[in-house]
Formats: C-alpha cells, structure tokens, sequence
C-alpha cells in the first residue's frame, strides 16, 4: 500500500485539475473513454510487468499489438477464416512469440533488449508485408465480435464497458498470481536476484520464460481489443510506441526495471495516469496537443525521480537502525 | 621502528571521543584511537562494533557528532572524502575501487590526470606511475589493463594511487579476503616496506593471524566503544578474542565425541567442468563432519557445485545412502537431500532485498505448497518464526529486508532456509567467512548439532584452524583433485599444507 501511494496521490491529482480546468472531462462520454482506454492499455502493461519482474524488457509490445491488430480483420474479411480459428491462431501466434523470446533470452543467453528489439521490427515488417501495407478493418460487419470492446456490461448500475471486465479478470489473475503462489514468489526472488534463486533450487530458466509468455499473451489480448474498439488498423502506425506506453506505466506503478519489485494495481494505477494525462493535454485549450510527448516525459521523470528519493531516504533509515 | 612509534612522539592522528548515532542506534561512544607515525596500527571487533563507521568518518564519508580529530595535533574538519584525501588520510576498500577496462596508469591518476594543451599527458602518467608501481614492487607496465592483473596485483595498484596522492594514513578494510597465500605475502612485505617509509597504516582484519603478524598496536572495539588496547608484545590470539567478545571463547570448538553413522553420501570418478581432468572419488558418514582444505582455485567450490548440480558433472557416479542419483540441477540436489550454502552470502545464499521471512522459506516453498502451485503462508510464516529461533537470528522482526541484518545473521538465515529443507547431506562452502567471532561460534555449535543428528556434513574452508578444530576428517585438495585425505589424528597444519601446495607430487617425482 505504502508503495503505491505516491501514484495514486498523483493520480488524483492530475485528475482533480482536469475536472477543474475542463468542463467535458468529466462528462460521461469522456469518462467512459477513458475507461476504455485505461483498460486497453492496462492490459499490456500488466504484461509487461511480468517481464520487468524478472529484470528484463519487451520492447515487441507495439509490434504485437500492430500483428494482431492487422491480422484478425485480414484473416476474417479477406481470407474468408471463421471467427473461432482466426482467435485460436492470435493465441498460437501470441504464445509462440512469447515462448520464442524466452528460450532465446535464457537459452541463447541474449539479452532481452536486443531479441524484442529484433521482435519489435520483424512483427511490423511481416505485418505491412502480408497486408500489402493496407488498412485493415471490419467495416460494418462482425458487429457482434466488436461488442467485446465496444460493449458495455451494467454492474451495480453503472454501464462498464467491456475491457474494464477484461481488465479486471487480467489483473485480478496476475495479481494472484504474482502475490498468492510460488510462481510469482519465484520471479520476485529472481528478478532479485537470479543466481540465489537458481541455488535455492528454482527452475530460473523455466520462469523467465513463463513472463515472456504472459507478456506476450497480454499484448496479444490488448491487440486484439484494440482492433475490435476501433473498427479498424493501419499496419504502418498501429501500435506505434504502446510498449513505451506500457513501460512508463509499469514504472509509474512501481517496477524496477533492475528487477524484483512490482505491484499489479500499482501498474493499473500508472496506465491510468497515463491516459489521463494524454486526456488532459487533448482536452484542456491552452495545452498544444503536440507536445503530448513532453508533457507525459516530463511526468514519468518527475515520478521515478521523487520515487528513487524517497527510496533512498527510507534506505538510509533502515541502514543507519541497524 | 618500535623506537619511531614509541609512546613518547607526537601522534600523528588522533581520534578523541569521537561519537555517532543514527536514529535508534548509537554507533560509536566515546571512542578514542591514537596512530603514530610508521605505525601499523590494527582495529579489530565483531561485526557491528563500529569499525565501519569509524573509518567512514576518518575518511570523510560521514561526520562524526561529536568529539574531535587531530592531525599532528591540529585539530581538522574532514567534512568530504576529498578533504581526507587532500590531508593525507586514504582509505582501500575491501571491494576494490578501480576501472577495470583502463590501464595501470590512468587509474592510478584517475581524476588527477595531468594535463599537456588541455588532453591527457600520457608520458607523464606512465613515468610517475611506474615510479609508484616500483613502491609497491609491482613489475607490471602502466600501460596494462587492470582487468588483466590478478585481485592480488589490482590491490598494488590501489596502493600505489594512495601513494601517488601523498597518503600518509592508509586505512585497509579487509585487504586479504581475497587473496591468494602468496599476494597475502607480497601484501605484508609492501605494509611493512610502507612502515620503513614513515607511512602510518590502519588494519582491519577478522584474520586475527594476520593482526598479529602485523600490527604494532590493536585497537579493540566492541559495541561502539573502546574495548581495550593490546601493545604489539601483548598481541596473542586470546587477548584478541576475549577483548572483542568480552569472555573468555574455551568452548570455542566444542568437539563432542561421535559414532560415525552408515555411508550417506559416496562419490566415485566425480568429473567437475571446472577440472575434467582429474576424478574425485570420498565418501562422508552420516553424523559425519568431513572439511574441505586447500589453497584458493584448488577446485574446492567446483566440487560442490558439481554435487549440488549447478555446473551439472562430466562423469562419475553419486550415490546417497546407497541408492544411486544424477543431480543435474540444484532442484534434483535438493529432492535427493542435499543442501549447499554457498561461499558468496549476498550473490548465491541471499535474496538481498527480499524480507527474513521470504528468504527462509524460499526452498521450501515448492514443497510446501498447497494445490496449484498456492502459497501455504502459514507454513511459510511456521518456518521462519522457528528458524529465526532455532539459529537465534537477530532481527527486529520477520519481515525484516535482509540487506540491513549483520552478516552473521544474514549467514544463520542461509543456513536456516536449509535446515528447513532437513537435509542428509549438507554441503557448506566458507560457511563462517566474513562474520565475527561470537556468530562463529554459534555456527560450530550448530554443526556439532546437526552432526550428532545424523546429518552428513562437508564444509570447505579456507582458515587452517577452522579445518583442524571442526573436521572429524579433511580431504585435501591442490589444482583439481584431492591430494590426500587425513584422519582426525592425522590432522595437522603442515600435513595440510603439504598436501595443499602438492608438495608431495613433487617428492614422488624426485
């Protein structure tokens, strides 16, 4: 609790001075976009925190996301496959990316960096290749399909829309996870400290793997909501920067990437800083929108900044009791 | 010397009264330490007596609350380690400070370097560096890299820098922990070379044979406060010990006398990656405590490695208690009964920034989980609350992140997390390495105990008199393979050394 607070505090913040200085922030419309947005991306960036666990990155996100994205439309509309195994190939392809960073990274011994940077421009590549670098999309068909995204489910007399249930299955299942079971105990540890945990007996190799998988699974979810939420996707530009997206807010939410720490609602609460900042600045008149990049750079540099100082501070303190 | 150093000089530094405290805790009280000129002066206690804070101060990196320095009896403000340096005072870290991937002579002048039209003056930094290396007797070039030399020659380097800056104070933070026996050696010739020269040198050591080797003085601290001062005529191991833990240590090797239980573990033609050359074949007895001797890279390690899985074998057969097993991975090590603490503590034994509790558990926690991989957490939380108490861990609470406990408690949580596991064979690389005399003891005791369980104990060890107190019988090592294995009654130094330094293989060829 204590290491989310600092985010959350923010989070408040920044969403207080929005209401106050933009009257349509907090018409319902908005917030209901918003919602959606902050759930979309929370999903890949609860992925990606899996993997910052362990120490590593996912740079391929984006990439995923734009594969994903482009591929389901194209498999429906123009290779005439059903809906069923145009979604079991999303989660044969999701799953083997996934596997295949992870045996490269801890079999092949390279680092994480370079193998998603790798998978970061192969994916768009082969996507702009098999569509011929034309827009995707459903266009008024697969109505129902689309209502995964696009739907809204009434809970307790709110109308949530859809990925926020995505959302909160995701995240409960990961926080699960990472907090209830040796498995996440395990990436803690090694992302800690990774020979200590091989000496304690635990498959290293195994679990590293098994956080590319998640983050792989995730993206390939996120990109599929994505595609679904807005109807259709430019292989050149879809997904474009969403594995930034998601690092900043796995950090926001308290990951080191060295490794070992992370919170899953902490991580939440960061996509959800992250979109209403990209709301704010879209919203509020005297913001130019094109230094949306700044202004979001400025905020995640302030917040690992007062983060680390804290940290150190609360170090000291330990250090010097004992 | 002794006349240089004599009581009635002037001292050279003087610490008076000086004290510090940190929120909850008072680190130094009172404490008082006088260093002459040419003096080798030692600071020895347990771990937490305040050595640490006291030479933070002296060189800078902390100030002190309150009490006074002085410096050819002036009194001085050492406010930055840059103040410390300018006067004269330097300080070598047990984790040697040095960049690698640059040459001898460009650390050596490292932040200092001089300059000719504004770019580095090369020829400049090799001739005056050489001259620094040849006090110190480094015959290296300056254009070397030091990632090239050995720990033992980067240590020179470190000196030699020290020197370079005028040093006339050369405080040493455990400089022999990783030091082969000859660099330990080469170490002691280039202190007392130092001494000749007027240079004044503080020692800390845990090594309490090498503090009386050295020292012309020992200061003895003990809860942060002077707990006694030893002349060098009066420096013995007793007076050491008894001053820093404050009692007399008789029972410091409480041997009981054992029955040796059937074969628990038995190694034929082992293979180590490390040595594929030569085959290591021993056994241990349950209720048997077997030490591991030998030189530094003698393989001693390797070997255990090797028969805990993390550097699978090349070949060779072990058997636990008569059953044949292949340990290809620390996992299959530990389902056959065998546990290794390993000899790094914070790199192999420790999850540093996790909590007491967490890393206690952390072995245990695939056997006791519930269904599904689920956490037991009230298993967990039995576990620790029970090896906390068993090894009498000092820490204030459970969920206590491990980083800030003594090393001798982050040792008993190591050892802890493996007693959970109720091991046949346990495997202990140094396990009483870097941590002081009172955790020690507890430590021996602990295997005393384990041992009159039934438990199969093979500890490596790099001190003689660890080895010849604990062992009920020693294999000897030497570059790979066991040169010899000696009975208790067999049990001496020079028997161990011979057979360490393969002395022996060398008689047999004449």
């Amino acid at each position: 609790m204590k290491k989310i607070l600092g985010i959350l505090l923010l989070l408040v913040f920044v969403f207080i001075a929005t209401s106050i200085v933009s009257e349509v922030f907090l018409d319902p419309y908005n917030l209901e976009n918003l919602l959606r947005r902050t759930a979309l991306f929370g999903i890949i960036s609860i992925g990606v925190a899996f993997v910052i666990i362990t120490g590593g990155i996912d740079l391929s996100i984006g990439s995923v996301v734009c594969l994903v994205g482009c591929g389901l439309p194209w498999m429906l509309t123009e290779q005439g496959v059903s809906v069923p195994v145009a979604l079991a190939a999303i989660l044969g392809f999701s799953l083997a990316v996934g596997f295949v960073h992870g045996i490269l990274i801890t079999k092949v011994k390279l680092q994480p960096f370079v193998v998603t940077l790798c998978g970061l421009l192969l994916y768009r590549g082969i996507t702009r290749g098999f569509t011929g670098d034309q827009s995707q999309g459903f266009g008024t068909e697969y109505k129902g399909l689309r209502e995964l995204a696009t739907g809204e489910i009434n809970v307790f007399g709110f109308d949530l829309p859809m990925p926020c249930i995505f959302l909160l299955v995701v995240a409960a299942l990961a926080g699960v996870f990472l907090n209830k079971t040796i498995y996440g105990r395990y990436l803690l540890a090694l992302g800690n400290n990774e020979e200590a945990a091989r000496f304690s007996g635990i498959n290293v190799d195994r679990m590293v793997i098994l956080a590319y998988v998640i983050c792989a699974l995730c993206s390939g979810l996120g990109g599929l909501l994505f595609v679904l939420d807005v109807n259709s996707a430019q292989p050149v530009d879809f997904g474009n920067f969403y594995e930034l997206y998601a690092i900043a807010a796995a950090v926001l939410g308290g990951c080191s990437l060295r490794g070992g720490a992370g919170t899953i609602i902490g991580v939440v609460i960061g996509a959800a800083l992250m979109q209403v900042l990209r709301n704010m600045i879209v919203l509020v008149d005297w913001i130019p929108t094109h230094i949306e990049y700044a202004i979001i750079g400025a905020v995640i540099l302030a917040g690992v900044v007062a983060d680390e100082l804290l940290k150190n501070a609360v170090a000291r303190r330990q250090a010097s009791k004992s | 010397m002794s006349e240089d150093s004599s009581p009635q000089d002037a001292p050279l530094l003087e610490i008076r009264g000086v004290g510090k405290s940190f929120p909850g805790v008072r680190a130094l009280k009172e404490v008082n330490l006088v260093l002459h000129k040419g003096q080798v002066l030692s600071l020895i206690g347990e771990n937490g007596a305040g050595k640490s804070t006291l030479m933070k101060i002296l060189a800078g990196v902390q100030p002190p609350d309150e009490g006074s320095i002085l410096l050819d009896g002036a009194k001085v403000e050492i406010e930055s380690s840059r103040v410390a340096l300018d006067l004269g005072i330097s300080l070598i870290h047990q984790e040697l400070n040095l960049a690698t991937n640059l040459s001898v002579g460009a650390n050596v002048f490292l932040g200092r370097e001089p300059l000719r039209g504004g770019f580095i003056d090369e020829s400049t930094i090799r001739t005056e560096s050489a001259k620094f290396l040849k006090m110190v007797g480094l015959d290296v070039a300056p254009d070397v890299l030091v990632g090239d030399l050995t720990i033992g020659r980067q240590q020179m380097v470190e000196i030699a820098k020290a020197l370079s800056v005028n040093s006339r104070v050369l405080i040493m933070d455990e400089p022999t922990s990783s030091l082969s026996q000859a660099e330990t050696e080469n170490l002691f010739t280039v202190i007392k070379d130092l001494r000749r020269r007027g240079v004044s040198i503080i020692y800390i050591s845990h090594r309490l044979g090498e503090v009386k080797e050295l020292s012309d003085h020992v200061t003895v601290l003990r809860d942060g406060e002077n707990a006694g001062e030893l002349q060098r005529e009066e420096v013995d191991h007793e007076a050491m010990v008894r001053l820093m833990v404050g009692r007399d240590l008789s029972d410091y090797y409480e041997r009981k006398d054992r029955s040796k239980g059937s074969l628990a573990l038995e190694v034929q033609n082992l293979r180590t990656p490390a040595h594929p050359d030569h085959e290591l074949s021993f056994s241990v007895a349950s209720g048997e405590i077997v030490g591991v001797a030998g030189l530094v890279g003698a393989g001693r390690t390797e070997m255990l490695e090797t028969l805990f899985g993390v550097t699978p074998a090349l070949g060779g057969t072990v058997r636990i208690s008569d059953c044949e097993i292949s340990v290809d991975s620390p996992l299959s090590a530990i389902s056959a009964g065998i546990a290794l603490a390993p000899e790094d503590r914070k790199k192999q034994g420790l999850v540093i920034d996790m909590t007491v509790r967490e890393n206690l558990s952390l072995s245990a926690l695939r056997r006791d989980q519930r269904r599904a991989g689920f956490l037991d957490f009230s298993k967990e939380d039995e576990i620790s609350r029970e090896m906390i108490e068993a090894m009498r861990v000092k820490t204030p609470n459970e969920d206590q992140v491990i980083r800030y406990l003594s090393g001798g408690n982050q040792q008993k949580v190591v050892l802890g997390k493996w007693l959970a596991m109720k091991p046949k064979i346990l495997l202990l690389d140094e396990p009483t390495r870097g941590i002081d005399v009172g955790a020690k003891s507890e430590i021996y005791c602990l295997m005393e105990k384990l041992a009159e369980e039934g438990v199969a104990i093979l500890f490596v060890s790099s001190e003689m008199e660890e080895v010849l107190g604990m062992a009920d019988r020693a294999l000897v090592m030497h570059e790979g393979r066991i040169t010899g294995e000696l009975a208790r009654d067999e049990l001496a130094e020079e028997a161990i050394m011979r057979l360490a330094t393969g002395s022996q293989l060398g008689d047999q060829a004449a």
